[in-house]
């Protein structure tokens, strides 16, 4: 849900980029973050707890928390809140604690 | 990976208020003095960015001024100083010995190790859970995180929303939403009264939105997304005292105050005391910014939860302190102008538990 009018703010957006969720292509604006990104396309869940395998989304959007932790152009462990977006980018649901390159 | 070495006198750890403002006032200060700010955003600016909201204050922090607009300002002059470099995407991981600090650089895909002769964290803090079934359901946010979707990103978090929290931040953030086009169907307080501004509240109520004091969260409810917030009302003793209301929200804010983000000061050994008027541990600090290590100096939230005019009044008296350690200058007097009007905007009335959290600090030992 991308907000067209608002009394206070003009959004300066980048231009409009395809990227992937999940082999899906999407599209977003250059250098948003990721997260934002993914929500505009209604994307909620962005990954899930280690146990009980709870749905997880983003949560604090400050790169504090983990929560939108996801595998990004074949990285694990990509903090996507604090990550512009860039063409091309291949986002994927993370599954586990992923590895380290 | 590889490791690139940086050469600075002093590093700044955080590019929001307290960091940008330590940068600006040190390099002015001192000028030759090389300064380096690490960020780990791919934005300057800190949370100011999505404070679409007027400050109040004083002249010399920009009251009057909207939030982003001040960022704007501090940002400017920063990046006109040819003395001050500043690494975005860049987290750092460690203060070590003799100084050293480890970074790691997202952006680069590298390490960046730095030396400076001193270091001010002004890492700021981080939003507060709060304890309820659900409260993980993607569509639970942080105030704070919906404000940076729908402020900076222009994107709305979702279209109904219960806001947990009456202090400053849920007011404010509650406005902002119904602003961006989101119908804020509640605001729970769990206090019997509203903490913050009372015509930030009355502003809200004309809108038409209920605050519900003495109310809590019981949980948050939905499949794989929230679907249901279940409110209560709750005793002074902090337990349900009455029948549950439901409401049918696809997010659900929690504005349940801040913690210093204090890892780095932690790990770097800087002596730490619990002070809750400042939102928990933070770094013992003197009136100067400077921490147990003589190197190591803070600035902003990270030193206690206060606001963005704070924050830009103790970044440049960190940065004054640190230029006038390294340069043998004497900056005594800026130093102590900067002193007074910090004590002058903490006169205010959401100063006073800062004030209070400060001098509990000051009486502790440094060891």
């Amino acid at each position: 849900m991308r907000i067209d009018k608002h009394p206070v703010l003009h959004f300066e957006k980048g231009r409009k980029v395809q990227f992937y969720f999940d082999g899906r292509p999407m599209t977003g604006h250059e250098g948003e973050a990721v997260t934002a990104a993914l929500h505009a396309n209604g994307v909620m869940v962005l990954s899930h707890s280690l146990k009980r395998r709870h749905p997880r989304g983003l949560f604090c959007a400050i790169g504090k928390c983990a929560s939108c932790m996801m595998r990004v152009d074949g990285q694990d462990n990509v903090r996507t809140c604090i990550l512009p977006l860039r063409e091309g980018m291949r986002i994927e649901t993370q599954e586990g604690k992923g590895r380290l390159k | 990976m590889a490791l690139k070495i940086n050469k600075c006198d002093i590093l700044i750890i955080g590019g929001g208020p307290a960091g940008l403002e330590a940068a600006y006032h040190a390099a002015k200060a001192a000028p030759g003095l090389k300064i380096s700010i690490v960020e780990e955003n791919f934005l300057l600016g800190g949370q100011l960015i999505k404070q679409t909201h007027s400050f109040f204050g004083s002249k010399n922090q920009f009251a009057g001024k909207r939030g982003f607009e001040i960022a704007e300002l501090l940002m400017d002059r920063v990046r006109k100083n040819p003395d001050i470099d500043i690494h975005l995407q860049t987290s750092a991981l460690g203060c070590y010995e003799g100084g050293i600090v480890a970074c790691e650089s997202m952006a680069e895909g590298c390490l960046k190790e730095f030396q400076p002769g001193r270091t001010i964290v002004a890492a700021g803090a981080r939003e507060n859970m709060a304890p309820f079934p659900g409260n993980d359901l993607p569509g639970v946010f942080g105030a704070g995180a919906a404000q940076t979707l729908m402020n900076v990103y222009g994107v709305l978090p979702g279209r109904k929303v219960v806001m947990l929290g009456a202090g400053n931040i849920g007011l404010i953030v509650s406005y902002q939403l119904m602003q961006a086009g989101a119908e804020v169907l509640a605001i729970i307080e769990g206090l019997p009264m509203i903490g913050g501004y009372h015509v930030h509240a009355a502003k809200i109520r004309r809108m038409g939105v209920p605050i519900l004091a003495s109310h809590t969260v019981v949980r948050a409810t939905g499949k794989s997304t929230l679907e249901e917030v279940e409110v209560a009302p709750i005793d002074k003793n902090w337990k349900i005292a009455g029948e549950s209301t439901v409401f049918q929200a696809d997010t659900l804010c929690l504005a349940v105050g801040l913690t210093p983000g204090t890892e780095l000061l932690e790990q770097s050994g800087c002596r730490m005391a619990f002070v809750k008027e400042l939102g928990g541990h933070v770094a013992w600090h003197n009136d100067r910014m400077e921490t147990s290590r003589p190197e190591i100096l803070v600035a902003g939230d990270v030193s206690g939860i206060e606001e963005a005019s704070t924050a830009m009044l103790e970044g440049k008296i960190a940065g004054l302190a640190a230029a006038e350690g390294l340069s043998g200058l004497d900056l005594s007097d800026e130093i102590s102008r900067a002193q007074q009007e910090l004590a002058g905007i903490r006169k205010g009335p959401y100063g006073e538990k800062a004030c209070l959290g400060k001098d509990k600090l000051c009486k502790l030992s440094v060891r």
